[in-house]
């Protein structure tokens, strides 16, 4: 069986929104956070819009020591400790105890290390002045900095992984985090992600003829998940925050519960029969999201929403196929789907995270959020779900039950189901 | 530069690395940079790289390791200075 888990906090950086409040306003109004960014028109990137969060790491100021700030150059670490100890907070905690809490570990993940900091590394030593480099290099382009400033400011004792699965890695942290719990090694675990996608890494997807690039002048119509008339992805950045905690545990401190991860899956088709380096296979697609709904011990009935992965390239239409086989539900039957990214853009690693803080405020606030720009579904999409279960406007209804999922390169796969708390 | 300016050029390349601005401000000759300051021992080189920017001198290893104390400070950015003048 294994212990129950439950959500006692949230915290999100996103590209429309810094903090729950500001996202939650954002995602129930239709709010892009998508900008046409002039740099990467002087870059000749064919893409030239993006979702960046309005966010300087001068906004850590009271969130990490004075000495901690100076110096901190990257920027999905600042990102990943701004939305960590926020939601830190919002589960009721202190944010610098004096004490090592052993019970409580960190898995949040990343798909980069700093490229900014890394640029000014190479810089400096391809001029024969690494001498100047000074201390704080190391720990920012490590993959475990962002883990190491979470817990080192949080004094967290337990498991402490920085976990990395492409655009996978978001909810795959969940996951892991959710799995310590329910399986007793821990009481209490910080789970989520952060990403900067800076010019190089932008740069990189550019050159993939992956991205969005026929709206570079109407940036909130660019990132069109479903639409027929969408083109590939928008980038974005920022990263998203979970506390997860056993029941007993929150019911002790009598923390507020959020909503009860369910279940989930990890996975890979392990790129054969149809996956490859950078599209998902379907029998690893459709296993994973069975194996999560086999995890939480539910109906296939019971999903009210699915929070999809859904970047706005080809691979939209196969993932509805794969999500009606394996809920084995279609047209009006089928639940409620939306796209966060039709918002914010898709921000890879930190994507699952920062969407399934909207998923956890869907569910607690009992509404599904729009999806942007779908005017044009693709007309197979329409086939096998119909359109009423695609919002195009925030629609207020009792949501139980969700199902969240991403897909990353290398044909990993992670799923999660999530529901109201119930005694 | 005497000892005087130094300390009280000292106190601006110490001050990003401490969190204690007060202990900071009456800093003497005897203050340990890593008992009384409470500077991260890795943070020195940090140090030695800004007072080296501050005072344009260049800090070898020999030197930056007697540099624990602001007095030791001071002898060495001292010495380094009158080399370079």
């Amino acid at each position: 069986m294994g212990n129950r888990v439950v959500i006692t906090g949230l915290g999100v950086v996103a590209p429309n929104g810094i903090g729950v409040t500001d996202f939650l306003h954002a995602i129930q109004n239709g709010i892009s956070g998508i900008r046409f960014i002039p740099e990467f028109e002087e870059l000749k990137f064919n893409c030239q819009v993006g979702g960046f969060p309005e966010f300087e790491n001068e906004q850590l100021q009271g969130y990490i020591t004075e000495t901690s700030l100076y110096g901190l150059k990257g920027k999905g670490i600042a990102f990943g400790i701004r939305a960590a100890l926020d939601a830190w907070v919002d589960a009721g905690n202190e944010i610098a105890g004096e004490d090592t809490l052993w019970d409580t570990g960190c898995v949040f993940g990343s798909s980069v290390a700093d490229t900014d900091v890394i640029k000014m590394a190479i810089t400096r030593v391809d001029a024969k002045e690494s001498k100047k480099l000074g201390s704080r290099v190391v720990e920012q382009i490590m993959n475990s900095g962002i883990t190491a400033y979470i817990s080192g400011r949080l004094g967290l004792g337990n498991k402490i992984i920085n976990n990395s699965a492409a655009c996978a890695t978001g909810t795959q942290s969940i996951l892991m985090g959710y799995e310590y719990i329910k399986y007793g090694m821990a009481k209490r675990m910080v789970v989520g992600s952060c990403e900067y996608v800076d010019r190089y890494v932008f740069g990189g997807f550019d050159s993939m003829r992956v991205l969005s690039r026929k709206y570079n002048d109407e940036p909130e119509r660019a990132s069109r998940p479903m639409s027929a008339s969408a083109g590939g992805f928008v980038p974005g950045s920022g990263a998203g925050a979970l506390i997860l905690e056993d029941l007993e545990f929150a019911l002790a401190r009598g923390a507020k519960i959020y909503g009860e991860v369910l279940g989930g899956a990890t996975n890979s088709g392990g790129q054969r029969n149809g996956g490859s380096m950078t599209a998902p296979g379907a029998v690893g697609v459709v296993k994973c999201i069975e194996d999560a709904i086999a995890d939480a011990k539910i109906s296939t009935e019971a999903i009210d929403l699915v929070s999809g992965h859904l970047t706005a390239t080809i691979a939209d239409r196969l993932e509805i196929k794969n999500w009606v086989q394996a809920l084995k539900r279609k047209e009006d039957d089928f639940p409620l789907v939306n796209s966060l990214k039709s918002m914010v853009g898709h921000s890879l690693s930190a994507a699952g995270s920062i969407e399934m803080v909207a998923a956890v405020l869907q569910l607690k606030y009992n509404f599904a959020h729009p999806n942007l720009n779908l005017e044009d579904p693709i007309p197979e999409i329409v086939d096998m779900i119909g359109t009423n279960n695609l919002p195009t406007k925030k629609i207020d209804r009792e949501i139980n039950t969700i199902a969240k999922a991403n897909f990353g390169f290398g044909d990993v796969n992670s799923c999660l189901i999530i529901s109201k708390y119930k005694a | 530069m005497d000892r005087k300016a130094i300390l009280n050029e000292l106190k601006k390349v110490l001050a990003p690395y401490t969190e204690d601005k007060t202990i900071l401000e009456g800093i003497n000759e005897q203050t340990d940079l890593i008992k009384d300051l409470k500077i991260n021992s890795a943070n020195l080189v940090d140090i030695i790289i800004d007072a080296e920017s501050q005072y344009n001198i260049e800090i070898d290893f020999d030197a930056a390791e007697k540099m624990y104390n602001v007095g030791n400070c001071i002898d060495v950015i001292a010495e380094k200075m009158n080399r370079t003048a």
